[in-house]
C-alpha cells in the first residue's frame, strides 16, 4: 500500500476540493488509510491512475460468490496477524450435497442446514453455501439437480465436477445467481477456464503444489478469468497450515504475485473435518466445504469464525439492557456493570455460578472496562441511573442495588440519585458466587 | 517452472525451555512460528496437563462421567490422566479453601506428594486462589515435591515473593499470571528476574480467554509474545502456559440445550477449539479439563507435525 506522500505526488496540488477533502494532502491522507478511493479526484491522469490502483489493489484479491443479499464476499485481506487489522471477511461454510440424491433427499438436507442457526452476543450464525457434487457424470442429471438446489435456497452455490461438459450447462443455467465452479486442476484447465470465462464465473483451481499452483493462475489470468480462489489441498492439518500460510504471506509481503486469491479447503466430514476446519478459520481459508456437519460441531467453529474476524481495535460491545439471570423476582438483587464484552461475560458466568437469581444490569460505557470508564467518565452515577431507569430495572425488583467493588465511590452518590439502598460488591469477579450466595442468607 | 518462495523469518530469538519432573520433561524450546516446518524443522511437542482437584463441588457432571469412580480421589484420577496419555497433572488444591473445609497446608502438600509419587509426572499446583492461603500452601508443596520438579501456580505482580521463594528453595518453576496484556506479561517476567528467579524456571501464563468469551484477545496476545521473543525479547522467551479448562466456563460450551446439539461432544469441541488456538499461537503446556479433549488436542498436534 503507498504512502500518504506516495499518493499525494501524483494529485494535482491545486486543493480545489472536488473530492470532498480541504487539501490534497488531506485527501492523500485518506487514500492511505483506505477511506477514499483515487476516483474521487478528476485531475489525476490515466496513467498515474492505473499505476496508483495496481500498488494500492489488495494483495489477496476480493471476490464475490452468489448473488443479491446473501452474496459472500471472499479474500481482500492486508494483514497475517489479526492484531494489526481485522481480517476482512470471515471464512465461508458450506456443505456439499449429491446430484445423485433424489428431490425428497436433496428437500431434507438443505432444510436440515437452513435450520442449523445460531444466536450468539446478537449475531445470527448460519451455513454460507451450498456446494452441487456431480456423482453422475451426467450433464442433464447435475443440471436439474442444479436447478432444483437453486429452488430450495437462495445461499452463493458451488457446483463441483471433473468435468467441463458435466458443468456447462448447469453453469450457463445459473450464471445470473453467480456460482462458483469447482475447478480446475493440471488436466482440465483449459475446459474450466473456458467455462468460466464463457458465463462470467469465479473458478476454483486445486493443486496441492504451489509452483505448480502459481501457473495455473497464470493459465487462468491468460485465459481471462481474474475471480480465482484457490484450493491447495487439505490432507493433513500441517498441509493446510503450512501451504495457507505460504500463500497469504508471499502474498502480503509482495515477494510473489501469482497466489494472491482467497483460499478453500475441503474437509470432509467427522471429527478429522472440524479440526481442518477450526485450523482453517484460524489461517487464511476463504471457504470450507463440509460433507456434513452437527449442531455440536456447528456452534463452537461458528463461534470460533466470530472471535477471530472480529475487529482487534474495536471492543466487542454487550446491548445496554436489563438481563435476568436464574430467573429473578422481586427481591432478587440488582447487579450493573459496563458493556465491553469480556466483563459482561466473566460477570455473567461467576453470577451462574451462584445459581442465585440476579438481574444484570448492563450500563453503555462504549465498550470500556470498570476502572477505564469510570476512570473516563463513562461510568458515572448519572450514568447508571439512568440506565437503571430506563431499562425499568427499579420496577422490576425492590432488591438491593450492587456497585462493582472498583467503582464503590459511586454508591453514595448513586443511593442520593436513586433513593435506594446501594451496596459494594466485590473488587473481583470471581468472589461473586460468595458474595451472592451470602446476600441470601 | 514458477518458483515460490518460502517466506522464512530469520528470528534473533528462540523461546527458552525448562525441564520438569527428573528432568526428562521439558518445556519450551521453539525456534520459530508454531508448527511452521519451514521456520523450526523439530518445533517441540506441546505438553498436555490433565486437571484434578481434590474438591469436586460445583464440578461440572459430564467431566465426572469421563473419569466415572477414577474422580472420586486426586490420586486415581491423575492416576487416569496418565494412563490416558497425559505429559503433567495439573492439580487443584481447592480443599484448602477456607469455605471449602480450609484444609491445612500440610495435608494439601500430603495430597500433591502422593500424586506425584502415584504417576512419576510433573505437577503444577494451584491453590484456591486466595493470595495469603495460597502462599502457606505453596510453601508446604514446595517442600514435600522436593527433588521431583514441578510448577507452582501462580504469582502475581502484587503477590509474588513468598511463592516464588519457596518455589527457589526446592528448584520448582514459577508460573508468572498476567492479564491478557502483553506489557504486563513482560513486566512480571522482570519482577520474577529481578526477585532471583532463573528464566529457565519461568513459565507465564498470559490468560487464555476461552472460546466466545474474548478468546481472540488471547489469540492475538498470545502471536504478539511469540513475535516479541522470537524477534529477541530475551524477557518474553518463556514458556507459555495455556489454560484450555476454562472453556467449561462458557454457557455454551456444556448448556444442555437439545437445539445445540450432543452435549458431550459439543463440550469436548469447545475445549478442544480454545486449546488449538492456544496451540497456533504459542502454547508449551496445555491445561485440560476433559479426557475426550485430550484425545482430540493429541490427534491434532500429530498431524500438524508437531514434536517431529
Amino acid at each position: 500500500m503507498p504512502t500518504a506522500i506516495e499518493f499525494f505526488k501524483f494529485l494535482p496540488k491545486t486543493n480545489c476540493g472536488e473530492c470532498g477533502q480541504a487539501t490534497c494532502l488531506a485527501f492523500a491522507m485518506q487514500l492511505a488509510n483506505q477511506k477514499a478511493t483515487i476516483d474521487a479526484c478528476p485531475y489525476v491522469d490515466g496513467g498515474a491512475k492505473e499505476k496508483l490502483e495496481e500498488s494500492s489493489a489488495p494483495p489477496v484479491r476480493a471476490i464475490t460468490i452468489g448473488s443479491g443479499d446473501r452474496a459472500v464476499s471472499m479474500g481482500g485481506e492486508t494483514v497475517l496477524y489479526r492484531h494489526e487489522r481485522r481480517f476482512v471477511n470471515p471464512t465461508a461454510f458450506a456443505i456439499s450435497i449429491s446430484d445423485t440424491c433424489s428431490a425428497q433427499e436433496m428437500e431434507q438436507e438443505v432444510s436440515k442446514y437452513l435450520d442449523m442457526a445460531f444466536e450468539r452476543v446478537g449475531t445470527v450464525f448460519n451455513i454460507d453455501m451450498f456446494v452441487l457434487r456431480d456423482d453422475s457424470g451426467d450433464p442433464e442429471s447435475f443440471r436439474t439437480a442444479a436447478v432444483r438446489l437453486r429452488s430450495l435456497t437462495d445461499l452463493p452455490l458451488v457446483l463441483e465436477s471433473s468435468s467441463a461438459d458435466v458443468l456447462s450447462s448447469a453453469a450457463a443455467e445459473l450464471r445470473d445467481v453467480r456460482p462458483l465452479i469447482y475447478g480446475a486442476g493440471q488436466d482440465n484447465i483449459e475446459a474450466m477456464v473456458a467455462v468460466a470465462k464463457e458465463n462470467s464465473l469465479p473458478l476454483a483451481l486445486i493443486g496441492n503444489d504451489l509452483d505448480r499452483m502459481a501457473e495455473m493462475v497464470e493459465v487462468a489470468r491468460k485465459g481471462g478469468v481474474e475471480d480465482l480462489i484457490l484450493d491447495l489441498g487439505s490432507s493433513s492439518m500441517k498441509h493446510i497450515l503450512e501451504s495457507n500460510t505460504v500463500a497469504r504471506k508471499v502474498s502480503l509481503r509482495r515477494t510473489f504475485k501469482g497466489l494472491g486469491y482467497p483460499l478453500m479447503n475441503l474437509v470432509g466430514s467427522g471429527p478429522a473435518a472440524m479440526m481442518k476446519a477450526s485450523l482453517a478459520v484460524m489461517k487464511y481459508s476463504s471457504l470450507v466445504v463440509f460433507d456434513s456437519l452437527e449442531a455440536q460441531q456447528a456452534l463452537p467453529l461458528m463461534t470460533l469464525r466470530q472471535n477471530i474476524y472480529t475487529d482487534p481495535q474495536v471492543p466487542i460491545q454487550v446491548k445496554e439492557d436489563l438481563y435476568p439471570i436464574s430467573d429473578p423476582g422481586e427481591e432478587s438483587p440488582i447487579l450493573f456493570t459496563t458493556n465491553f464484552s469480556l466483563t459482561y461475560f466473566t460477570v455473567r458466568a461467576d453470577i451462574e455460578k451462584s445459581r442465585q437469581p440476579v438481574w444484570l444490569q448492563v450500563v453503555d460505557t462504549e465498550g470500556l472496562s470498570v476502572l477505564t470508564a469510570y476512570a473516563a467518565g463513562k461510568f458515572s452515577h448519572e450514568h447508571v441511573a439512568t440506565a437503571l431507569q430506563a431499562s425499568g430495572a427499579l420496577d422490576r425488583s425492590k432488591g438491593p442495588i450492587v456497585t462493582p467493588g472498583m467503582v464503590a465511590k459511586l454508591s453514595g452518590k448513586l443511593e442520593e440519585a436513586l433513593g435506594r439502598k446501594v451496596m459494594v460488591g466485590t473488587m473481583e469477579s470471581s468472589a461473586l458466587p460468595k458474595f451472592l450466595k451470602n446476600l441470601r442468607q | 517452472m514458477a518458483k515460490v518462495p518460502l517466506p522464512k523469518e530469520k528470528w534473533s530469538g528462540n523461546i527458552g525451555s525448562v525441564s520438569l519432573g527428573d528432568g526428562g520433561v521439558r518445556a519450551g524450546g521453539g525456534k520459530g512460528m508454531p508448527f511452521l516446518s519451514f521456520e523450526d524443522r523439530s518445533y517441540p511437542r506441546a505438553l498436555i496437563a490433565g486437571e484434578v482437584m481434590d474438591d469436586v463441588s460445583d464440578f461440572p457432571q459430564i467431566v465426572l462421567d469421563q473419569f466415572g469412580e477414577a474422580a472420586s480421589d486426586p490420586v486415581s484420577w491423575a492416576e487416569e490422566w496418565k494412563a490416558r496419555g497425559a505429559d503433567l497433572i495439573c492439580l487443584r488444591l481447592l480443599s484448602t479453601d477456607p469455605d471449602r473445609g480450609d484444609a491445612s497446608p500440610e495435608d494439601a502438600a500430603r495430597t500433591a506428594r502422593e500424586v506425584a509419587d502415584a504417576t512419576g509426572l510433573p505437577l503444577i499446583v494451584y491453590g484456591c486462589g486466595i493470595a495469603d492461603k495460597d502462599a502457606d500452601t505453596m510453601e508446604a508443596v514446595s517442600a514435600s515435591l522436593a527433588g521431583h520438579r514441578s510448577i507452582l501456580a501462580y504469582v502475581e505482580e502484587d503477590s509474588y515473593k513468598r511463592i516464588s521463594a519457596a518455589a527457589m528453595a526446592n528448584k520448582h518453576s514459577v508460573l508468572a499470571f498476567s492479564n491478557l496484556d502483553i506489557n504486563l506479561a513482560k513486566q512480571m517476567n522482570i519482577l520474577l528476574s529481578d526477585f532471583g528467579v532463573d528464566r529457565s524456571d519461568m513459565v507465564m501464563d498470559p490468560l487464555m480467554a476461552p472460546l466466545g468469551m474474548g478468546m481472540e484477545y488471547s489469540y492475538s496476545v498470545n502471536e504478539r509474545i511469540m513475535l516479541a521473543a522470537l524477534s529477541g525479547d530475551r524477557m518474553l522467551q518463556v514458556p507459555m502456559v495455556c489454560d484450555a479448562s476454562q472453556a467449561w466456563q462458557v454457557r455454551d460450551c456444556s448448556d444442555d440445550d437439545p437445539s445445540l446439539g450432543d452435549v458431550a461432544e459439543r463440550a469436548a469441541w469447545w475445549e478442544f477449539t480454545t486449546a488449538l488456538a492456544a496451540l497456533l499461537s504459542g502454547a508449551d503446556i496445555l491445561i485440560l479439563r476433559g479426557h475426550d479433549a485430550m484425545a482430540l488436542v493429541k490427534e491434532a498436534i500429530d498431524d500438524l507435525g508437531g514434536g517431529a
